[in-house]
């Protein structure tokens, strides 16, 4: 026998107010892929709404957030109709998508997805929270496709932490989406294929390339492609490492090469250094969903699990693009980019009941391990750069006080027993795990939100504990995953229920009770009182 | 295998199950009394609740309060650790309310022998500049504060190694054996450790662990979540709370903040389930904004969620038990970051000395909840919750 349910007001059910609105399929992402998954799902009659974080502001540029753009941005991007305008241009194909009926919204970013899964059973739908420069909201959705792209992977040499060091994909999108990238001169690191579309990106707007430079001792990318390079008049200088980025106010000026044999240094002139050594898939909207991941070197990281490149481990959630995997570390061609959207939006059809027939998987088209390339560089930086480089930006914790997890600066000198304490004793605790060296050094956890150091972070754990970085756990992913100020996250239009039995805590009136008083009269004294300030 | 894991394969005196906040100041305690301790996680130390928590030291309902706050000035030199503890704490009103709450709080503080002061909306920001010149005033407890719990948890535990106690992660136990009436070990991830005294002191999972012995830990366990802002200057005071929030600028400038509405959910006996952020984030968001606009402009970049468990009234259990007596069981409720350095204390003497020596704690025994009802979290609601349900019961 049991009594009637009780029911606590001080918990979370039935407060999240209904989403502002509802659509049967969000797209996040307006690049190849997502442009193709939201034409073709859109084909049936079904309701599409496609958002892209692009244009982004320059205040979110200064943070290196999404992309690693290094401070090389023209001062364009601060007109933002200009910058719609060269987007809508760039991409013809955003057009078609809405001649076909679908609802496009641009400068609009997407900082969490949430689905109902153990432990979560308290949203009102699936949800995911969008936000502009000014505000958030919440919009529901039946299907979810995620076609967030890929991300540089960064490396630190001295001197990376000054404009002018950044990302190959951020250099595409400046060049390619903004039209606004503002340098003259590159050195590229890197030769795989990545590089070598950086550099021949760079031949076609009339760039000079000073050097491509390679860690190991032969070109990494296809041949023809480095044939095309190469007889550009391009210098690809293998078995070498940049030593130190020197420059100015403005940032980098020259670049110092040495050959990792540690022969011949030489200095290169120029206003750029362009990471093009590996991308990542985006899949921080994936991880804080709750979908699983997966580590695949010749994709260029973790992953989402996916039987079939389309769906993945929660219902309702597609991926396409990029964030299905980068082969061998560089992005997808536009038109295989196109076709695993397309192969979204038919699953997403299928899965709704509509009629769609998917189309066949394309090949795997690399069999480059980008993760072992990843740790290729990462190892040889380590070697040609002092310990006192900089390995997070954000936190300015050295790739030193990483390895011997020493506590922040900003905690004064360390005791005598914190300086007994380094990654070898932690180690023999347990495997390393880069969430705790997180917590214990600061590394990753500044406002760029670790974009420019997680995955070095990982490599050189993994490099100290004498692991594969594939075999390291990734470090989580939270909620926002864009920087946003609490006045554009907050929710000013809660609903009544959430702000009527707020509490600080449980509320659970018997919980504040002086000790002494339990058990007395006194003890009934307190129940208005419940959780307010007491930590 | 090293001399360390050969030692550990057989047990210890006092084996600890759980490397939370609790068991890892409990463990601490037994190493510094000359104790062969060992503790043992189905994971890394303090990654549960334990690591995610407001970092709050004032804690003036419990019978460990005075422990409490004589330790917490001294645990950075005890430990031989930073835990980032910073003294005092602000709290201030934006509604009449609050303020009423605040103001009885301050004499219930009074009444315990602790300095607070009232503070004017004035005094309020010169301790606290980031806060609204139209906040109501508040009071300025001059005790308690605030510390870092993740260099906390690790803190204990490296600690209690310096010490020669042990730690071993990735060992979740799978039963306590008994025979005689007497615990004689655990069954866990690396076979069978035994020892003379147990400790549980295992959160959410307690109940699970505890009632294949006969015996009922009733607890209920839910997520709760916090943000963090980028960093803003260093405000002379660090926990400040109010307009239903609690948290703490950290040392590095970052503002955490949590409160707000709970999920519960189900434990099994892997432990807790994923714990995800919602989209109460925003909320919590806007609350902060609403308390200090003047960090309104800052950036949230991270946020995160821990699952603690609650007993039926929410109140600790410390208590050795009778029977077996070689057993001692722990619980704080969902509120045990601050009262650590306390209840690791109590917890030690429970297992040396057979009573704590400093505070009477009989009302946090076990026994108080034998009467309990079975369906005790259904009638109190206290079970998972879709938002249907939740709609309907409010209607």
């Amino acid at each position: 026998m049991s009594g009637a349910r009780g029911f606590d007001r001080k918990a979370v059910a039935g407060k999240f107010p209904a989403p502002e609105r509802e659509v049967e399929i969000l797209v996040i992402g307006a690049g190849p892929a997502g442009v193709a998954a939201a034409l073709e799902a859109a084909r049936d009659g079904a309701g599409v709404l496609l958002i892209d974080e692009n244009p982004v502001g320059p205040g979110l540029m200064g943070l290196d957030t999404p992309l690693w753009y290094g401070g090389r941005y023209a001062n364009v991007v601060r007109n933002r109709t200009a910058m719609v305008e060269r987007m809508l241009a760039a991409n013809p194909a955003l057009g078609d998508a809405f001649e076909a009926g679908v609802e496009i919204e641009l400068g609009v970013s997407c900082w969490g997805a949430f689905v109902a899964g153990p432990g979560l059973a308290s949203l009102p739908c699936p949800l995911a929270g969008l936000a502009d420069e000014q505000r958030s909201w919440m919009v529901g959705f039946e299907r979810l496709i995620i076609a967030a792209g890929a991300r540089d992977v960064a490396f630190s040499f001295e001197g990376w932490d000054q404009p002018g060091v950044m990302g190959a994909r951020a250099f595409q999108a400046l060049i390619q989406t903004y039209g606004a990238f503002q340098g003259r001169r590159l050195a590229i690191l890197g030769s795989g294929e990545l590089a070598l579309r950086t550099a021949l990106l760079a031949l076609s707007q009339g760039l000079e390339i000073a050097a491509l430079l390679e860690v190991r001792e032969a070109v990494q990318g296809p041949s023809d492609l480095g044939e095309q390079v190469i007889g550009a008049g391009v210098d690809i200088l293998v078995g070498c490492a940049p030593r130190r980025a020197a420059g100015g106010p403005e940032g980098v000026e020259r670049l110092a090469v040495s050959r990792l044999d540690g022969a011949e240094e030489r200095t290169l002139i120029c206003d750029t250094v362009v990471e093009a050594i590996s991308l990542t898939p985006v899949v921080e909207l994936l991880d804080v969903a709750g979908a699983a991941l997966r580590m695949r070197p010749s994709l260029g990281g973790y992953v989402p699990a996916s039987p079939d490149g389309a769906a993945t481990s929660l219902p309702g959630v597609f991926i396409a693009g990029d964030v299905v995997g980068v082969p061998g570390g560089a992005s997808l061609s536009p038109r295989a980019g196109a076709a695993s959207g397309r192969r979204a939006g038919q699953a997403v059809l299928a899965s709704l009941g509509r009629t769609a027939s998917i189309e066949p998987p394309a090949p795997a088209v690399s069999s480059f391990d980008a993760v072992a390339y990843q740790q290729a560089w990462m190892r040889a930086l380590m070697a040609t750069s002092a310990a006192s480089v900089i390995i997070c930006q954000c936190e300015a914790v050295t790739r030193e006080a990483l390895l011997a997890v020493r506590q922040p600066a900003y905690l004064g000198p360390s005791s005598p027993a914190m300086a007994q304490r380094d990654l070898g004793r932690l180690l023999e605790d347990g495997p390393p795990n880069p969430d705790q060296i997180k917590r214990l050094t600061r590394a990753c956890m500044g406002p760029c939100q670790a974009r420019r150091c997680r995955e070095q972070v990982a490599i050189a754990l993994a490099w100290a504990s004498n692991q594969g970085a594939e075999s390291l756990p990734l470090a989580g992913y939270r909620a926002p995953v864009r920087p946003l100020p609490l006045s554009v996250l907050a929710d000013w239009r809660e609903g009544k229920a959430m702000a009527e039995d707020w509490d600080v805590w449980f509320g659970i009136p018997t919980q504040w009770v002086p000790y002494a008083d339990i058990g007395t009269e006194r003890e009934g004294l307190y129940g208005d009182l419940l959780g307010e300030g007491a930590s | 295998m090293s001399a360390r894991a050969a030692r550990a394969s057989n047990g210890a005196e006092v084996v600890v199950v759980g490397a939370g906040v609790t068991g890892l100041s409990a463990a601490w305690w037994l190493a510094r009394r000359g104790v062969d301790v060992l503790v043992l996680d189905k994971g890394l130390v303090g990654w549960e609740a334990s690591g995610r928590n407001g970092g709050g030291a004032s804690h003036y309902h419990s019978p460990l309060f005075d422990e409490e706050q004589r330790l917490w000035p001294l645990m950075d030199d005890l430990l031989g650790y930073s835990t980032e503890y910073r003294r005092e704490r602000v709290v201030f009103a934006t509604n009449e309310g609050h303020l009423r709450n605040y103001r009885r709080m301050a004499e219930i503080c009074r009444a315990l022998g602790y300095r607070v002061d009232d503070l004017d909306p004035a005094q309020v920001r010169d301790f606290v500049p980031l806060a609204g010149a139209d906040n109501l005033g508040g009071i300025h407890l001059r005790f308690g504060g605030h510390a870092n719990p993740q260099r906390t948890v690790q803190a204990y535990s490296w600690a209690l190694q310096d010490l020669g106690g042990r730690v071993l992660q990735h060992t979740p136990v799978a039963r306590i054996l008994t025979q005689g009436g007497k615990v004689t070990g655990v069954e866990s991830a690396r076979g069978i450790l035994s020892c003379d005294h147990l400790v549980v002191a295992a959160g959410p999972q307690g109940e699970n662990l505890l009632s294949p012995l006969g015996l009922r830990l009733p607890l209920a366990s839910a997520r709760a979540e916090m943000i963090v802002t980028e960093p803003a200057p260093l405000m002379p005071v660090g926990g400040v709370d109010g307009n239903g929030l609690y948290g703490r600028q950290t040392l590095r400038g970052n503002l955490a903040y949590g409160g707000g509405p709970h999920e519960w959910v189900e434990v099994d006996e892997t432990g807790p389930p994923a714990r995800p952020s919602t989209p109460l984030l925003r909320s919590l968001a806007r609350r902060v904004a609403e308390l200090l606009p003047g960090a309104a402009h800052l950036r949230v970049i991270r946020s995160w969620a821990g699952i603690v468990e609650n007993t039926p009234d929410g109140r600790p259990v410390i208590e050795r038990l009778a029977d077996p007596g070689n057993l001692t069981v722990a619980t704080m409720s969902g509120v045990g970051f601050g009262l650590s350095p306390a209840s690791g204390h109590a917890i030690s003497d429970l297992v040396v000395e057979g009573r704590c020596t400093f505070a009477d704690i009989a009302k946090l025994s076990l026994g108080r909840f034998s009467d309990v009802p079975e369906d005790w979290r259904r009638s109190k609601g206290w079970l998972p919750t879709t938002h249907a349900e939740g709609r309907a019961a409010m209607a």
